[in-house]
């Protein structure tokens, strides 16, 4: 174990200095997006600027499609920060937990034991976020969660939580904004007994008030959605807004549309992924995706694409963030866990998605929504909820 | 608890059980053919399903279907990706009997160990789908596949035109094309298997291997040939029920077949495992239990609704619906 470990680390330090070195000889000059070292390029820090910092989420799975958005982001901004600071040796670890609480689980005893580790981006996930808060918690090591979007999940006294995104709480008002803004008449509310769908469909359902016609629960993991459709047919609804995540999603809309639903079909950040419209197809036209994340601006995509070489997706802005106030922190000398974690909970700096500050529970104090249309077969850029 | 919404949407609810109740009707007679004749149940067989779901799509890509096409053209590429999923399931099955059965079975291994046998097949069929996309870059194909080795774990979507036109209203609920096909092909393929079995020679091959296989081969039946019959057939079955799975549902990933060969088994145990009208009457049984115990208690209760149900039945009748063995069958 600790053998396969030690290469990781190894071949993984090797890949992101060797990255680093090339992004040194293509793109030299350009000014520092990340704002990193208050735009003094941060040199200063000396020899003392080595750490291990773990990235917890899916990297393959159902999911994976989300945790590999946030792990570019962090690794671009990894990169930018090798670049700018070259004596440093910071890696970044991938704990793949494909999603699964079960496995999160399993695998967090290894990071919190590893005592290089001084900072977590993640986990992913709010279900995973909730089955491992208490362990970081007593580990003191701070984790900063692009993603985990539970409302509940601040509610447990773990110091250590912090989440760079708007909770489901707060996205659910936007969504009753968003309906109410385009005058829809009868809202249809499924969600999909996640700890994610659970709480946002909950949330939905809240805010909307009168304007909810319906609502049913379906399970991760299904497929034929038939008695679903039906309840929505028969409610009259001109809009339903699913709660899940992209592979029912696509499933759902699919087969909405093919059983006669011809109204609104909206869903939040959990489907807000290409993985829900390629599999949905035509279906999915006419969507529209709530997230509290941020779309990524020019500059962070040219930049992305060159990293990663794909596109940004959902949460890469996020991930990128998140990694960086770890950063930030280490430039500032903070290499235990317990300064690590005093950095954060003081952070209070402007990231590429929003203004970052947390609160005492962890959340972030500042928080957008924007709205993603689907149309010709792709999710376009996003506009804030008003 | 919603009576007066079931009585409302009862037609909606009914028909749209009666579609997916087909599609686990028709996977359903491959478990119990091959159970009928080796008393072996086979999950794997659940894989040789999803493997036709993929064909499906695979091969509607293939001739060039996508959501413009209609009217003729649309049911001739349905018609032919049904043929090919047929076959790639057909295949896969045969293939699975080849590697994970008839070399137990010909050393004289337990029945128990073929059942080992068959979940370990059952998760080498989903990871190799699921992994082709690594497979096919470890082997530097993956530029030449391209898109039918992308994102290999993903959900991938039948690329044609899913508006369905209604045909006719039963008590305002518009039953579509897509409804009458999937029930119609359901019911032909399922009578075909039947008379097959009944009323040829190598379906008498068939019942007289599950009837008593030494029996039988002293009487000159080549029993290796009729378990290869069995297997294909179950596997052309589910190529078809891949077909018209889609049709339905639109989409498959590399672990559908986990839920549906459960279902299906299900099924197959609730008609009377064993017997070929039983899986007929489980799989229609169960499809429109599930979908009105969905309307009924709400969705996330659908699989409790389906369970409950097959324990009931058994406690009532422990050898199913019909409960007649394939062997047993009269011609």
């Amino acid at each position: 174990m600790s053998r396969s470990t030690t290469l990781w680390r190894t071949a993984a330090l090797l890949a992101a200095s060797g990255i680093a070195l090339a992004a040194c000889g293509t793109t030299g000059g350009g000014d520092d997006p990340t704002g990193n070292g208050d735009g003094g390029g941060g040199n200063d820090a000396g020899g003392d600027c080595s750490a291990v910092f773990a990235y917890v989420g899916p990297l393959t799975g159902p999911a994976a499609n989300l945790g590999i958005n946030i792990v570019n982001g962090s690794t671009l901004a990894l990169e930018q920060f090798l670049e700018a600071n070259p004596d440093c040796e910071v890696t970044l670890e991938r704990f793949d937990t494909q999603g699964d609480p079960a496995q999160a689980t399993s695998l967090v005893g290894e990071i919190v034991g590893n005592d290089d580790i001084i900072g977590v981006v993640g986990p992913t996930f709010s279900g995973e976020t909730a089955a491992t808060g208490e362990v970081f918690a007593q580990a003191g090591l701070v984790t900063v969660s692009p993603s985990a979007t539970n409302p509940a999940l601040t509610t447990n006294g773990w110091d250590t939580f912090h989440r760079i995104i708007g909770n489901d709480d707060t996205q659910a008002p936007a969504v009753a904004t968003y309906l109410e803004n385009i005058g829809a008449e009868g809202v249809f509310v499924i969600d999909d007994a996640s700890e994610y769908g659970a709480g946002l469909g909950g949330g939905v359902v809240d805010a909307l008030g009168d304007l909810v016609v319906g609502t049913e629960t379906i399970q991760v993991g299904d497929t034929d959605f038939g008695p679903a459709v039906t309840a929505v047919n028969a409610s009259g609804a001109d809009a339903v807004y699913f709660a899940g995540y992209y592979a029912e999603a696509g499933a759902l809309v699919s087969q909405l549309r093919s059983g006669g639903y011809d109204g609104l079909f909206m869903s939040g950040d959990g489907a807000l992924d290409p993985g829900f419209v390629e599999a949905a197809g035509a279906a999915a036209d006419g969507a529209v995706l709530t997230c509290p994340c941020a779309p990524a601006d020019e500059e962070f995509t040219a930049a992305y694409q060159e990293s990663a070489g794909q596109e940004p997706g959902t949460y890469s802005t996020e991930g990128f963030d998140a990694l960086n106030i770890l950063l930030q922190g280490l430039l500032e000398g903070n290499t235990d866990r317990a300064s690590m974690l005093e950095w954060v909970n003081g952070y209070d700096a402007e990231g590429i998605t929003k203004h970052i500050k947390f609160d005492e529970s962890g959340e972030v104090a500042e928080v957008v929504v924007y709205a993603y249309p689907v149309a010709d077969g792709a999710i376009q850029l996003g506009e804030p909820i008003e | 608890m919603a009576f007066q919404y079931v009585l409302d949407q009862f037609v909606s609810l009914f028909v749209g059980g009666l579609v997916f109740g087909s599609v686990y009707a028709l996977i359903a007679l491959g478990y119990t053919m091959v159970y009928g004749v080796l008393q072996l149940i086979n999950f794997a067989h659940s894989e040789v399903f999803m493997f036709g779901t993929f064909a499906t799509v695979w091969a509607l890509w293939l001739v060039g279907a996508d959501a413009t096409t209609a009217g003729v053209a649309l049911v001739a590429s349905l018609a032919v990706a049904m043929l090919i999923a047929m076959i790639t399931s057909g295949g896969v099955a045969l293939l699975l009997e080849r590697v994970a059965y008839r070399p137990l079975l010909n050393r004289g291994a337990p029945r128990l160990i073929a059942l080992i046998s068959a979940i370990g097949a059952s998760f080498v069929l989903s990871e190799l789908m699921g992994l082709r996309g690594a497979l096919a870059s470890a082997l530097g194909v993956d530029d030449v596949l391209g898109r039918y080795v992308a994102r290999s774990r993903e959900n991938l979507g039948l690329p044609t035109d899913r508006t369905f036109t209604v045909q006719f209203e039963v008590l305002g609920y518009g039953v579509t094309n897509k409804d009458i096909i999937i029930v119609l092909a359901a019911l032909l393929m399922m009578i075909a298997a039947d008379q097959f079995i009944r009323r040829t020679r190598l379906g008498r091959g068939i019942r007289a291997v599950a009837q008593d296989p030494e029996s039988a081969s002293l009487m000159g039946v080549n029993s290796t040939r009729v378990i290869q019959l069995t297997f294909l057939i179950g596997g052309l079955l589910a190529g078809a029920a891949a077909t018209l799975y889609m049709l339905q549902v639109g989409l498959t990933r590399y672990n559908a077949g986990f839920l549906l060969g459960v279902k299906a088994f299900t099924a197959a145990v609730l008609g009377g495992i064993g017997n070929l009208r039983g899986a007929l009457v489980g799989g229609l049984v169960l499809g429109v239990a599930e979908s009105l115990g969905s309307g009924l208690f709400g969705s996330e209760w659908r699989h409790v609704v389906a369970f409950v149900l097959l324990v009931v039945i058994l406690l009532f009748r422990p050898t199913g619906l019909l409960g007649e063995s394939l062997g047993k069958a009269r011609a």
